[in-house]
C-alpha cells in the first residue's frame, strides 16, 4: 500500500522551500533591481548607488547562492526521508524504489 | 611573434582539440547520442549548460550593449542569470526524474497526446531555428574577423567543425567538447578584464574594482557633461514597465529554452541535477558580473581618451587605427574644429562607436601581449561553436527523436535510431549554415522571438505538468497554442508592420511575459472545465516529484 501522507509531507516540505527562495529571487531581481531602484541609488554602496550595484552585481550573486541553498536544502530533505529512522516512522522501513 | 600567428596557433590548437574530443567520444547508441549517456558530473554539465548558454554575441556583443545602455543594460545581465534559478526550483529535477530525451517527449507524455507532442516539436524546431541562424552568422563573422576570411568561408569552417564533432559524438561529443569551451571562453574574457581593471583602477578584481572604486563616479560626471544621462540612471531608455516586462520575458524565456532544459538530461540523477544547475549558474555568473565592470571601465576610457582629442592624437593610438580599418569605429568632423566631440545628438556627434569593439579592443587598450589578443580570438570562436552545436542537437532530437521514433515508426532499431539522428544533425547544419551565409535581414530582430517564444509556449506548460495535477491535454495545447500565437502575432506585427505597441507600450522583447501569463491562464481554466487527466498519468506526476531513492511506500507486509 502506498504511503500518501509521506509523500506529500514530502512535497509539502519542498513546496514550502520553493516559495521562500522565490521570495527571494523575485525581491532581489524584480522589486529591488527595477521597481525601487531608484530609491535605492539614493543609498551609496561603497562606489556605486545600491540600486545599481544590486541590478548588476547583486542579482547575479543571489540568484548564484539560491540555487546552491535549494540544492543543499533538498539534498538534506532527501536524507531525512531517507533514512529508515524518519522522525515520524514507527518502524523500519524497506527500501523500494517508487515507480519503476 | 607577431598577433597573427599567435592567432593561428590558438584558433588552430583549440580547433583539433574539439575535433579529438569528438572523435574519442562517439557514440553508437541512442541513450548516448542523444543524452551523452546521462553520466555527466553535475560540475561536467555545469560547464557544458554555461558554454551552451553563452553565445557569441554574450561573448562580444553583450558588454558594448551594456555600455551604451548603462544601468538600462541590467535587462541582460537578470534576465539572461535569473531564469536558472526558476529552472532549478521549477524544471529541471523533475525532468531529470521523468529521464526521457527531450522536451516534447515529456510533454507528448505528460499530456498523453501526440497532437501535444507535435505542438511542442514545431514550436522547439521554430525557437531553435530562429537562435542558430544568428549563431551561425556569429561563427562566419567571428572566423572572418580575427582569420582574416569571408564570411561565407567562416560559416564553412565551422559548420565542418561543428558538422564532426556532433554528427560523430551526438549530444556526448557535445558535452565534452563544450566544457573544454567553457575553460577556453571565461580564460578569453577574464585574462583581458583584469588587465582592463588593473590600468584603470589598480584593483585586479574586475567586480571589486567596479564597486568600491570610484570610477562610477567620474563616469556619471563625463556622462553628464557630454550631455548623456547618468550611467547609473535608471530607465534612461526605456520605461519603467517595459525594463519589468523584458527582463521578465528573457528570464522565463531562458528556463524554457528547449537546448538550455536538455542539458540537464545529461545528468545522472535528480540529486545531480539540481546541483548542476547551480554550478552552471555560477560559472555563467563568472562572465556575468565581469561584463558591466568591463562596460563601464571601457566607456569610461573611450569617452576619456577620444573626446575632444585631435585627429591627430587619436590616429597615433594603434588600437585606433586597427579598429577604424575594420569600420567599427568612425570619426567624422563635421564641424570642422579639428578635435572630435562625441555627443548624444546624432547631427553633431563625430565618433561612432560599434558595440563589438568593447569586447575586441580591450587587449589592446590595456597593452596586453599579442597572445592575449589571439586567446580572445580562440575565446570567440568557442562561444560560437559551442552554442551553435547545443542547438543543432535539439533541432535533430525533435525530428529524429520525437517526429520519426515515437510517432512514425516506433519499432526502429537502436542503429536506425542513432543513424537518423546523425542526418537530422547534418541536414540542420545545412539549413542555419544556409542561413549564416544569407542571413535574412531580421536575423538581430528575431531574437526576441526565441526568448518570447520559449516563455509563452514552453515554460508553462512543463510547469504545471509538474506542479499542477489536474492540468490535463485540452489545457496544455489550449495555453501553447495561444501563448504562441498572441506572442508571434506582437512580435512580428511590432517588428516588420509598424503595429503601435498597444499593449501598455510594452515592446516585442518584453511581450513574451504577457504570453506567458495568457499561457498560465488559459491552461489552468480549460483543464478546469473539461475532463481530468487519466489516472496513470496522475500517477506519473506522483512519481516525478520524489526522487528515485526517496521511500514513499510503506513496506508490503503481505509480501
Amino acid at each position: 500500500m502506498r504511503d500518501f501522507s509521506r509523500r506529500q509531507s514530502y512535497w509539502n516540505t519542498n513546496i514550502t522551500t520553493i516559495q521562500l527562495l522565490l521570495t527571494v529571487w523575485a525581491t532581489v531581481s524584480l522589486v529591488c533591481s527595477i521597481l525601487i531602484v531608484d530609491l535605492l541609488n539614493q543609498i551609496q554602496f561603497f562606489g556605486l548607488p545600491l540600486g545599481f550595484w544590486i541590478a548588476q552585481q547583486g542579482s547575479i550573486l543571489t540568484f548564484v547562492g539560491l540555487t546552491f541553498l535549494y540544492a543543499s536544502e533538498m539534498d538534506t530533505l532527501d536524507q531525512r526521508y531517507r533514512s529508515r529512522q524518519g522522525e515520524s516512522e514507527p518502524k523500519a522501513v524497506s527500501k523500494q524504489e517508487i515507480g519503476e | 611573434m607577431p598577433t597573427e600567428v599567435w592567432t593561428g596557433l590558438f584558433v588552430g590548437a583549440s580547433i583539433l582539440m574539439y575535433l579529438y574530443i569528438g572523435w574519442s567520444s562517439r557514440v553508437s547508441d541512442s541513450k548516448g547520442f542523444f543524452v551523452a549517456g546521462q553520466g555527466i558530473s553535475a560540475i561536467a554539465n555545469g560547464a557544458a549548460t554555461a558554454a551552451d548558454w553563452m553565445s557569441a554575441a554574450s561573448f562580444l556583443s553583450m558588454a558594448g550593449l551594456i555600455s551604451f545602455l548603462g544601468y538600462d543594460g541590467s535587462i541582460y545581465l537578470i534576465g539572461w542569470t535569473g531564469g536558472y534559478v526558476l529552472l532549478a526550483l521549477f524544471l529541471v529535477p523533475y525532468l531529470r526524474k521523468f529521464g526521457k530525451y527531450t522536451v516534447p517527449d515529456f510533454i507528448g507524455e505528460r499530456y498523453y497526446s501526440n497532437w501535444a507532442r507535435l505542438v511542442a516539436v514545431v514550436a522547439a524546431i521554430f525557437i531553435s531555428l530562429t537562435y542558430i541562424a544568428g549563431q551561425m552568422r556569429g561563427v562566419g563573422i567571428v572566423f572572418s574577423r580575427f582569420l582574416q576570411v569571408d564570411v561565407n568561408t567562416g560559416v564553412i569552417i565551422g559548420m565542418i567543425i561543428v558538422g564532426f564533432f556532433a554528427v560523430l559524438g551526438g549530444m556526448k561529443g557535445i558535452t565534452w567538447t563544450q566544457v573544454v569551451q567553457y575553460y577556453v571562453l571565461i580564460m578569453a574574457y577574464l585574462i583581458p578584464a583584469i588587465a582592463m581593471a588593473m590600468l584603470l583602477t589598480g584593483n585586479p578584481i574586475p567586480q571589486f574594482a567596479m564597486t568600491f572604486g570610484d570610477i562610477s563616479t567620474k563616469l556619471n560626471q563625463i556622462q553628464v557633461d557630454l550631455g548623456f544621462a547618468e550611467y547609473t540612471q535608471a530607465f534612461a531608455n526605456k520605461s519603467m514597465l517595459d525594463v519589468l516586462a523584458i527582463t521578465t520575458a528573457l528570464m522565463v524565456g531562458t528556463a524554457g529554452l528547449p537546448h538550455v532544459i536538455v542539458r540537464f538530461y545529461t545528468v545522472k540523477d535528480v540529486r545531480s541535477a539540481r546541483f548542476s544547475a547551480g554550478w552552471a549558474l555560477l560559472f555563467i555568473a563568472l562572465l556575468y558580473t565581469t561584463a558591466p565592470a568591463l562596460s563601464m571601465f571601457a566607456r569610461y576610457n573611450l569617452v576619456n581618451t577620444l573626446h575632444n582629442a585631435t585627429i591627430e592624437e587619436v590616429q597615433q593610438l594603434n588600437w585606433v587605427q586597427k579598429w577604424e580599418k575594420t569600420g567599427l569605429l568612425a570619426f567624422e568632423d563635421k564641424n570642422q574644429d579639428n578635435r572630435l566631440q562625441l555627443t548624444p545628438d546624432e547631427t553633431s556627434n563625430e565618433i561612432s562607436i560599434d558595440s563589438d569593439i568593447i569586447v575586441l579592443s580591450t587587449p589592446e587598450i590595456a597593452n596586453l601581449d599579442p597572445w592575449v589578443v589571439a586567446l580572445v580570438a580562440a575565446g570567440g570562436i568557442a562561444a560560437a561553436l559551442s552554442t551553435a552545436s547545443g542547438l543543432l542537437l535539439v533541432i535533430s532530437s525533435s525530428i529524429a527523436h520525437d517526429v520519426y521514433y515515437r510517432i512514425i515508426d516506433p519499432g526502429a532499431s537502436e542503429r536506425k535510431r542513432v543513424f537518423v539522428g546523425r542526418v537530422m544533425i547534418a541536414f540542420a547544419l545545412a539549413i542555419s549554415s544556409y542561413f549564416g551565409m544569407n542571413p535574412p535581414g531580421f536575423v538581430g530582430q528575431v531574437v526576441a522571438f526565441a526568448f518570447g517564444l520559449a516563455a509563452a509556449s514552453f515554460f508553462p506548460i512543463i510547469m504545471l505538468g509538474i506542479f499542477d495535477q489536474r492540468t490535463n491535454r485540452e489545457g496544455a495545447i489550449s495555453g501553447m497554442l495561444v501563448g504562441l500565437v498572441f506572442t508571434s502575432f506582437y512580435i512580428i506585427g511590432v517588428k516588420f508592420f509598424d503595429m503601435p505597441t498597444w499593449c501598455f507600450d510594452i515592446s516585442a522583447e518584453g511581450i513574451g511575459t504577457l504570453g506567458m501569463i495568457l499561457n498560465f491562464v488559459v491552461t489552468l481554466v480549460v483543464s478546469r472545465v473539461t475532463p481530468p487527466p487519466p489516472p496513470e498519468i496522475q500517477e506519473l506526476v506522483e512519481d516525478l516529484r520524489v526522487p528515485e531513492d526517496i521511500v514513499t511506500e510503506e513496506p508490503n507486509l503481505a509480501a
